[in-house]
């Protein structure tokens, strides 16, 4: 006779230490061997898909910097993007480079600090104090661009706000000579560490197909081997301009995925550079003044302008009626948005979707048969944010 | 009157043994943070007192202050007792320690033995800890710091009797006497390696702090403790580290002797260089701790019972016959 064993229920989080925010996870045990993992979500829902249908267009774009936190701008690319196809309106080149530039530095600062908490998660505590002093660095230009460090609000339809101020192109430059010997540093702690390679190859591992069957998107399917960036199939504003490699995993494990992000880290840093000394010169948005705010300028010397400015800050403008959906190739993934426009100056309804949404929903079908000690491990690799999946 | 002179004389010693050993532990746990916050291109704490010397003393007082808060659902006695006991057991195993040929409480013929037997005790206030909180993580926490020490226990008992073999007594006075011409390090080289991780996890040092880890376990069996009882732990645990850095010089760094005993470095006390050996060893303990990930479970039982356990015995049966056939073998029992 077999004598049956009962297994422990634990829940981890929402006040666990790694539980990456807010995640509450039922793990049923048996043992130290995960049987079930029940993910809850919902502790950090605010409802920004149903409070932007009371903003005005431009209103709703700081909604987007608390999605994914960690890398802002790229939120609002995709934002400014959807707005942009359904005016039918065109970015200024200069504006179009600004973009990719800052998109790019969101890049680094999502991996950056990924790839550092995900050590973190395996209990090595230095990187993350190193890679912190990098991501410190990175928000000052944040800064010095948009006036804020986390919730820039900078992208704007037909945009950005306003031009770099002077000396940051030649600051961020200096970043990006800097930057790759930090990358090795880091690289020297974690990537030939036995012991973080033993916590990581072949922990989590998705094969292909069910990378895709998750609908897993941006490093979840390329450490799967499966070379899908929007940057490269679908560019949007000037990505198409530049050239750089989409790296891919093998094994499609947690360590893949971690390796996969330190070179798209360098691949950044190249985009980066190349963005720098290819920037044009010229406006920095749209100069139609129904859709971007008038110069200081010309607000004192032009009755038009000041209309124009007063509509736009009390009104807004008004979207042709229409839907779309527009994807960008956000640190975490493909991040979307759908948006539907009746005509009005606030949106009908503007569906977002979060790449960290699906990939936490594989979490039961990747711990399977684990141990308890791999469920921070995968879940640090699986790049969760809990702004974007609770929304 | 003579056995009170007798029992008092011990205490006032005894006070004399305790009383820097819990100095060295605050300063250590500086120490520690210090190294820590170096390599992380942190400053680590630099504003209680020189240096920020004393914030250990400070946390001390605060944790002295805050309330103890013990769970409804835990086992009152023994959740009160595990930590009385952690601190007792690694204060009391200081007893036999050599910091020179004099300096030493109890001069006994076992004690390489009784250090063995003290040491392994310490895994019950653990146990104790992480079951009497009678909650989750605490119980793993438990269980898994159990069946670490278990393992490398094993592998520490067997290198000790590598050392044993070279010197012939348990006395650890003697055991340092036979370091006078070569350390042990140097023969025993790979053994000082393997004792240095079982040091380790013995002592739930990164990268085998699996028992409070905090990404998984939150802080293991310590989870439900607060104030000075959290404190006990915790100072037992630093008492132990440094207990064990202790057994590492005596063992392979030869104890009190100066390292090259000519004239101006054996002007030096012995109690001197048993302290630099010390310091030297817990720096080393403080560096891995800064640089390595954590092992898991499996795999932490893996390297004791697979890799360490037959490296180790592996060597004793080399050393035993290296002795033996060349005529070696110590002849003082």
């Amino acid at each position: 006779m077999t004598k049956k064993t009962k297994t422990m229920n634990l829940n981890f989080g929402p006040q666990h230490p790694a539980a990456h925010g807010v995640l509450r996870l039922i793990l049923e045990l048996d043992g130290e061997v995960v049987e079930k993992i029940d993910p809850h979500i919902g502790l950090l829902h605010r409802g920004t898909e149903k409070l932007i249908e009371h903003k005005t267009y431009m209103q709703a774009v700081p909604y987007f910097d608390r999605l994914d936190y960690v890398a802002p701008m790229n939120q609002e690319h995709a934002f400014a993007l959807a707005i942009e196809k359904l005016l039918k309106i065109d970015v200024p080149i200069r504006g179009q480079y600004i973009r990719v530039l800052f998109c790019e530095i969101g890049r680094i600062l999502s991996h950056l600090l990924n790839i550092t908490t995900q050590a973190l998660d395996v209990g090595a505590l230095t990187p993350s104090l190193w890679g912190f002093e990098e991501r410190e660095t990175l928000m000052t230009f944040y800064e010095r661009a948009s006036g804020s460090r986390l919730h820039a609000n900078y992208f704007r339809a037909g945009g950005v706000h306003q031009d770099l101020p002077r000396g940051l192109t030649e600051d961020i430059l200096k970043f990006c000579h800097t930057f790759p010997k930090i990358i090795d540093d880091l690289e020297t702690l974690l990537t030939d560490n036995r012991i973080f390679k033993q916590r990581n190859v072949d922990i989590g591992i998705v094969t292909k197909e069910e990378a895709l069957e998750h609908s897993f998107s941006g490093v979840m399917l390329r450490g799967s081997g499966i070379p899908w960036d929007l940057r490269k199939s679908q560019p949007y504003d000037c990505y198409k301009d530049f050239s750089f490699k989409i790296p891919i995993g093998k094994n499609g494990d947690c360590y893949d995925r971690y390796l996969c992000r330190m070179e798209e880290m360098r691949q950044s840093i190249d985009i980066i550079k190349n963005c720098i000394n290819k920037m044009p010169l010229g406006p920095v948005k749209n100069i139609d003044g129904k859709i971007t705010p008038p110069s200081k300028k010309d607000l004192k010397n032009s009755m038009e302008a000041v209309i124009h400015h007063f509509k736009l800050f009390s009104e807004g403008f008004r979207v042709p009626s229409g839907e779309v959906y527009t994807a960008v190739e956000a640190p975490k993934g493909e991040f979307g948005v759908y948006l539907i426009s009746d005509g009005s100056n606030k949106p009908y309804k503007c569906k977002i979707r979060a790449p960290g949404f699906s990939h936490l929903q594989a979490m039961d079908y990747l711990m399977k048969g684990h141990m308890l000690a791999d469920v921070p491990a995968v879940l640090g690799s699986l790049d969760l944010v809990f702004g974007e999946v609770d929304r | 009157m003579v056995y009170i002179n007798i029992f008092f004389s011990e205490i006032y010693k005894i006070i004399f043994l305790l009383l820097p050993v819990l100095v060295s532990v605050a300063l250590i746990v500086w120490l520690d943070r210090r190294v820590w916050a170096f390599v992380q291109k942190r400053k680590g704490p630099n504003v209680v007192g020189p240096f920020g010397l004393l914030q250990t003393l400070a946390d001390a007082l605060k944790f002295i202050f805050k309330e103890i808060i013990i769970p409804a659902s835990a086992n009152k006695i023994i959740f009160i007792l595990a930590p009385i006991v952690t601190l007792t057991l690694s204060l009391v195993a200081w007893a036999v320690i050599p910091f020179s040929n004099e300096m030493v409480l109890a001069n006994i013929n076992v004690g390489i033995l009784y250090l063995f037997a003290v040491s392994s005790l310490s895994v019950y206030g653990i146990i104790m800890g992480g079951w009497a909180s009678n909650s989750k993580y605490p119980f793993l926490g438990a269980i898994r710091s159990a069946a670490q020490m278990i393992s490398y226990e094993v592998s520490i008992g067997i290198i000790i009797v590598n050392v044993l073999l070279c010197v012939g007594s348990l006395n650890l006075n003697k055991i340092v006497l036979a370091q006078e011409n070569v350390w042990f390090i140097f023969p025993l080289f790979p053994m000082f390696i393997v004792f240095f991780i079982s040091a380790l996890a013995e002592t739930n040092r990164p990268p085998f702090d699996l028992p409070e880890a905090e990404s998984e376990l939150v802080a293991g069996y310590q989870t439900e403790y607060s104030g000075m009882m959290y404190a006990m732990f915790w100072l037992g645990e630093y008492a132990n580290i440094l207990l064990l850095c202790a057994l590492g010089s005596i063992l392979f760094l030869g104890g009190w002797l100066s390292p090259i005993n000519i004239y101006p470095f054996n002007l030096l006390p012995g109690f001197f260089w048993m302290i630099f050996k010390i310091l030297g060893l817990f720096i080393l303990f403080s560096l891995v701790k800064a640089v390595v990930p954590r092992y898991r479970f499996d795999q932490l039982m893996r390297l004791g019972w697979k890799i360490f356990l037959p490296l180790s015995l592996i060597w004793v049966i080399l050393t035993a016959s290296f002795l033996f056939f060349l005529d070696m073998l110590p002849t003082t029992g």
